[in-house]
C-alpha cells in the first residue's frame, strides 16, 4: 500500500493552497482530486471576483483556477482520483485503473460544499427540464456554452444568488425575479438595490416558492406572496445557496482536518485559499 | 423498415415490453409503439421496485396468478440478463392494538395465496431483527422472499432481448387511431402507419382511451398517484427488511424500503388524480412522508433527502387486472395493471401468450433465446467504476463509459430521463450540481442536438 505523510482530498483553492504551503515547509503532500482537472469550483465561475486575497489580482474563476494549477506544477496532484471512503488512516481511492488503498499520517479534507437542490427543499410540482442550481448553471454557461433557459426565477438571495444573476447576464438570460422567503435578502445590503437597479431583476421578499409547473420544460412557478398564491410564467428555476458540506466521507468519523468550504457555509475562494495555508502551517509545525 | 407485423403492442411500459419480449422470443414478428421519447414513460418509471410474493394480493385473482408466475420467471432469468435481486424479507408491522389484531388475517391470506413461510414476529424478536425501528412497533408478520429489484434495468433488458429477436421498438410513436379490416389492423401513429394482425393494448394510464379503438372500454382509468421521499445512502444501514404497514381497505399503505441503489425510501401515497401523464409531488405530502419515516426510524433524523418522485398507478374501477382477448377484433386488452406490474409483467406476458395461442393460433417453435445482459445498476453487485474509468457522476459513481454506452446501441436513451434511468447519473445527493452540465453535454453530443 502506498503511504504518504499528508494526503489532501480535493484539489480546489483550499486543497491546492494547503499542498503548496506544505511543500514550501518541507512536508510531502499528495492531492487527490476526483475531477479530470484541479481547481475546484472556480473553474466554472466565469465572472470576475477571484484572486485578490491570494495573488493581489482581479481575475475570473477559470483564470484563478489556472493560476492555482500553475502554482502546483511541482506538486503531487493526482486528478481523476476519487476518494471513496476513509477508514482510520487508510483511504480507498478509485482511478482510471481501479481501486487502491493509500495510507497517510495526516488527512486534510478539502472537498468543498454544494447548493441544496430542489428535492430536499420539497418543492413540489412536475419534473420538467430547466431546474438547476447556480453551480450547475455556471458549468453549463461557462464550460459548455449552453443556455438551459431564457427567463428563469432565482430562488434565494444569498451572495451566490447574485452570482447567478451575473451568469445569466453573461448568457443573455433574463431572470424574471429573485425570490426570498425571509423578510429581507440574505446577502448584505444593498444587494436588492443592485439587483433591481443595475441588473433589472426585481427582488420579492416574503415570497415562497410552492411548486414548479410545466412539461417538458418549466412553464411557470407557483409562489405564495402576501398570503396569496400566484402563478409566475418562467422557463427555468435556479435554486441558489443553502450550502451543504460535501462531507459524505465523514460518515464513519475518521480523523481528518477540514479545510475550506467543506465546513459548511460558503466563503470566498480567497478565504478558503488562506485557510488551506493556515492549516498547512499547523500541520507542518505539528509534524516538525 | 418493415411496417407489417404479427403483433403490435401499444405502450412501452414494463408490461408492454415484457409482452413484446415474450412474442419476439416465440418467433413472431412484433412491433411496440410508445408515445414517449423513450420507453418507461408512464407508471413504470416511478415505482417502489419491489418484487412481491403475492402474500397480500386478492386470492384467486388473475393478478395473483400473474404475480406468482412473474416472480418465478424473474428468479429464473435475472442472472442471464444481469438483473439485480437484492434478497430481502418484508415485515408487516402493527403499530397499534387494532393493527395487531389484524395480523392473523394477514397470515391466513398469505396461506390462502400459497405463501406458506410467513410467520408471526413478537415484539422482542422484532427489536432484535430491526433494532433501529421505533419501540412503538408492537408485532409483525414476517414475509420471506419479498425482494428488492430495480424498476429500470428489468424492462430495459426485456426490450433488448426483444430487439435481439427481431422486434421493433418505435418511440415518439403515439398511436392516434386504428382501423380493423380484413383481419388486419392499421394503426395511425406519430411515427407513421403500422399494420399488424393482432394489437395488444398495454397503454397503462391511457389504457381506456386506447381501448376505445376496439370497443367501448369496459374500464375507466383513474390514475392513483404515489409520492416518495428517498434518503441518502447512509440511511440504508438503518433498516434491513421492507417495512410494510397493516393495509387498510383502500390501500396497501406507505412502505419503508431499501432500494437497489443503496438508498432508503418511503412511499408511496395513494391519491386519486385526474392527470394521466405528469406525476407531480406536493410539499405537504412530502413532509408527511418524511415525518412518518422519522416516526418509524427515529435515527433517520439528520440524514439528508436525495430525491423526491411520484408515480401514477393505472387504477380502474375493477379490483383485478383486465386481461382479455377479443378474437373477432384481433385485439388483446391488458388494462389496469395497477400496483404490481413490475412483479407481474413476465407472468402477464405468459398469460397473454396463452390467450394468443388459444384464440389466434399456435405460437411458432421458439428459437434458442438470445440473452442480452444489461449494465448493472445495483449496489449489491460490482459496478463498473470499481474496474476503473472516469467517474462523471460522483454521487452515484457513474462512469463516462456507462453514460456513453447508454447513448449508443440498439436502444439509446431517448431523453435525459431515459439516460438517468439507464445509468443513475444525476440522481444522487447533489442532483446534478457537480455533473449535470457534463452529462447533458454528452447527451447533446451523442443525440445530435435533440433535447
Ligand atoms: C456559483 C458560485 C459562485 C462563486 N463566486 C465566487 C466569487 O465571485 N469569488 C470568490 O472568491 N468565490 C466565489 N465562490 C466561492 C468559491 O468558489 C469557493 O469558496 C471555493 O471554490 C472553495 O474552495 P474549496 O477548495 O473549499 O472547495 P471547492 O472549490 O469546492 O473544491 C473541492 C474539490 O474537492 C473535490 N472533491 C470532492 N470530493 C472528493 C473526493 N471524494 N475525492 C477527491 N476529490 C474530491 C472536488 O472535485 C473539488 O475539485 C463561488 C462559488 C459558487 C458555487
Ligand atoms: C407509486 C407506485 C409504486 C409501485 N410499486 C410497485 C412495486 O413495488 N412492485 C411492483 O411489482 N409494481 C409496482 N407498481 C406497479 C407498476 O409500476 C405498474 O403496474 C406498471 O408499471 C404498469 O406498467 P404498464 O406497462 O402497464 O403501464 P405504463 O408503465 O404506464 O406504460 C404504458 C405506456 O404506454 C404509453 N402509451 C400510452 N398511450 C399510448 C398511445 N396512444 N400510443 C403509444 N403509447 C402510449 C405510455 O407513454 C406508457 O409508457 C407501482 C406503481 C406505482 C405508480
Amino acid at each position: 500500500m502506498e503511504r504518504r505523510d499528508v494526503i489532501i482530498i480535493g484539489g480546489g483553492p483550499a486543497g491546492l493552497s494547503a499542498a503548496r504551503r506544505l511543500a514550501e515547509l518541507g512536508v510531502a503532500a499528495t492531492v487527490l482530486e476526483r475531477d479530470q482537472q484541479a481547481g475546484g469550483v472556480p473553474r466554472h465561475c466565469g465572472h470576475l471576483g477571484f484572486g485578490w486575497q491570494s495573488h493581489r489580482r482581479l481575475w475570473t474563476g477559470p483564470r484563478f483556477a489556472e493560476q492555482l494549477r500553475a502554482d502546483s506544477t511541482a506538486l503531487d496532484v493526482r486528478t481523476g482520483h476519487t476518494v471513496l471512503g476513509i477508514d482510520g488512516n487508510v483511504l480507498r481511492v478509485q482511478n482510471q485503473h481501479g481501486i487502491n488503498e493509500m495510507a497517510a499520517n495526516r488527512i486534510i479534507l478539502a472537498t468543498g460544499t454544494r447548493e441544496t437542490p430542489r428535492a430536499p427543499r420539497f418543492v413540489g410540482g412536475s419534473r420538467p427540464r430547466g431546474v438547476t442550481t447556480t453551480g450547475a448553471l455556471q458549468a453549463n454557461v461557462y464550460l459548455q456554452n449552453f443556455k438551459p433557459f431564457a427567463c428563469p426565477v432565482i430562488i434565494g438571495s444569498e451572495w451566490v444568488s447574485f452570482s447567478a444573476i451575473l451568469t445569466c447576464r453573461h448568457a443573455g438570460i433574463r431572470p424574471v425575479a429573485m425570490i426570498e422567503a425571509k423578510d429581507r435578502i440574505s446577502a448584505p445590503r444593498p444587494g436588492d438595490l443592485i439587483s433591481k437597479l443595475i441588473y433589472g431583476v426585481p427582488v420579492w421578499t416574503r415570497t415562497k416558492l410552492t411548486a414548479i409547473a410545466g412539461q417538458p420544460q418549466v412553464e411557470a412557478v407557483e409562489i405564495e406572496r402576501h398570503g396569496k398564491r400566484e402563478r409566475i410564467a418562467c422557463d427555468g428555476v435556479i435554486f441558489t445557496g443553502e450550502w451543504v458540506p460535501e462531507a459524505a466521507l465523514l460518515v464513519n468519523r475518521p480523523k481528518v482536518t477540514l479545510a475550506g468550504n467543506v465546513h459548511g457555509d460558503l466563503k470566498t475562494s480567497g478565504a478558503c485559499w488562506r485557510e488551506g495555508r493556515a492549516i498547512a502551517e499547523q500541520i507542518a509545525r505539528g509534524s516538525a | 423498415m418493415q411496417r407489417s407485423f404479427d403483433i403490435a403492442v401499444i405502450g412501452g411500459g414494463v408490461v408492454g415490453l415484457a409482452i413484446l419480449r415474450r412474442f419476439a422470443t416465440s418467433g413472431l414478428s412484433a412491433v411496440l409503439l410508445e408515445r414517449g421519447a423513450d420507453i418507461l414513460n408512464g407508471a413504470s418509471k416511478g415505482n417502489s421496485a419491489l418484487l412481491h410474493t403475492g402474500f397480500d394480493a386478492p386470492t384467486g385473482s388473475t393478478e395473483l396468478a400473474c404475480m406468482q408466475a412473474g416472480y418465478a420467471e424473474y428468479l429464473a432469468i435475472h442472472e442471464k440478463l444481469n438483473l439485480p435481486l437484492v434478497q430481502s424479507t418484508a415485515l408487516v408491522v402493527a403499530w397499534s392494538e387494532q393493527e395487531q389484531a389484524k395480523l392473523d388475517g394477514i397470515m391466513a391470506k398469505a396461506h390462502a395465496n400459497g405463501v406458506a413461510d410467513v410467520r408471526h414476529v413478537a415484539r422482542d424478536e422484532l427489536r432484535k431483527l430491526e433494532p433501529k425501528l421505533s419501540p412503538a412497533a408492537k408485532a409483525a408478520v414476517l414475509v420471506p422472499g419479498e425482494h428488492i429489484i430495480d424498476a429500470w434495468s428489468a424492462p430495459l433488458a426485456y426490450a433488448h432481448q426483444a430487439l435481439a429477436h427481431g422486434a421493433v421498438i418505435l418511440r415518439n410513436a403515439e398511436v392516434t387511431g386504428g382501423n380493423f379490416s380484413n383481419g388486419e389492423w392499421t394503426l395511425a401513429s406519430k411515427a407513421g402507419p403500422v399494420t399488424a394482425r393482432i394489437v395488444i393494448n398495454a397503454a397503462g394510464n391511457f389504457g381506456d382511451l386506447v381501448e376505445a379503438m376496439a370497443r367501448v372500454s369496459p374500464f375507466t382509468i383513474t390514475p392513483r398517484r404515489g409520492q416518495f421521499v428517498v434518503f441518502d445512502k447512509e440511511a440504508s444501514q438503518l433498516v434491513d427488511a421492507i417495512i410494510l404497514p397493516v393495509p387498510t381497505e383502500r390501500t396497501k399503505g406507505v412502505v419503508l424500503f431499501r432500494t437497489a441503489y443503496g438508498n432508503l425510501a418511503i412511499g408511496p401515497t395513494a391519491e386519486d388524480v385526474t392527470e394521466r401523464e405528469m406525476a407531480a409531488t406536493d410539499t405537504a405530502t412530502l413532509e408527511r412522508l418524511k415525518a412518518r419515516a422519522l416516526d418509524m426510524v427515529p435515527s433517520l433524523a439528520g440524514i439528508g433527502v436525495n430525491a423526491i418522485y411520484a408515480g401514477l398507478r393505472p387504477a380502474t374501477e375493477h379490483k383485478d387486472y383486465v386481461i382479455e382477448a377479443l378474437p373477432e377484433r384481433g385485439w388483446i386488452t391488458v388494462g389496469g395493471i395497477r400496483s404490481t406490474g413490475l412483479t407481474a409483467c413476465l407472468g402477464i406476458a405468459q398469460h397473454v401468450a396463452k390467450l394468443y395461442a388459444s384464440h389466434f393460433g399456435a405460437l411458432p417453435n421458439p428459437p434458442d433465446p438470445i440473452w442480452t445482459p444489461v449494465p448493472n445498476l445495483a449496489e449489491d453487485r460490482p459496478r463498473p467504476y470499481m474496474q476503473g474509468g472516469e467517474i462523471v457522476c460522483h454521487c452515484e459513481r457513474v462512469t463516462r463509459g456507462e453514460i456513453v454506452a447508454a447513448l449508443e446501441g440498439p436502444l439509446p436513451a431517448g431523453d435525459l430521463g431515459g439516460l438517468k434511468r439507464r445509468t443513475r447519473a444525476m440522481m444522487g445527493r447533489c442532483q446534478g450540481f457537480n455533473c449535470s452540465a457534463h452529462v447533458e453535454a454528452l447527451f447533446r453530443e451523442k443525440s445530435h442536438g435533440a433535447a
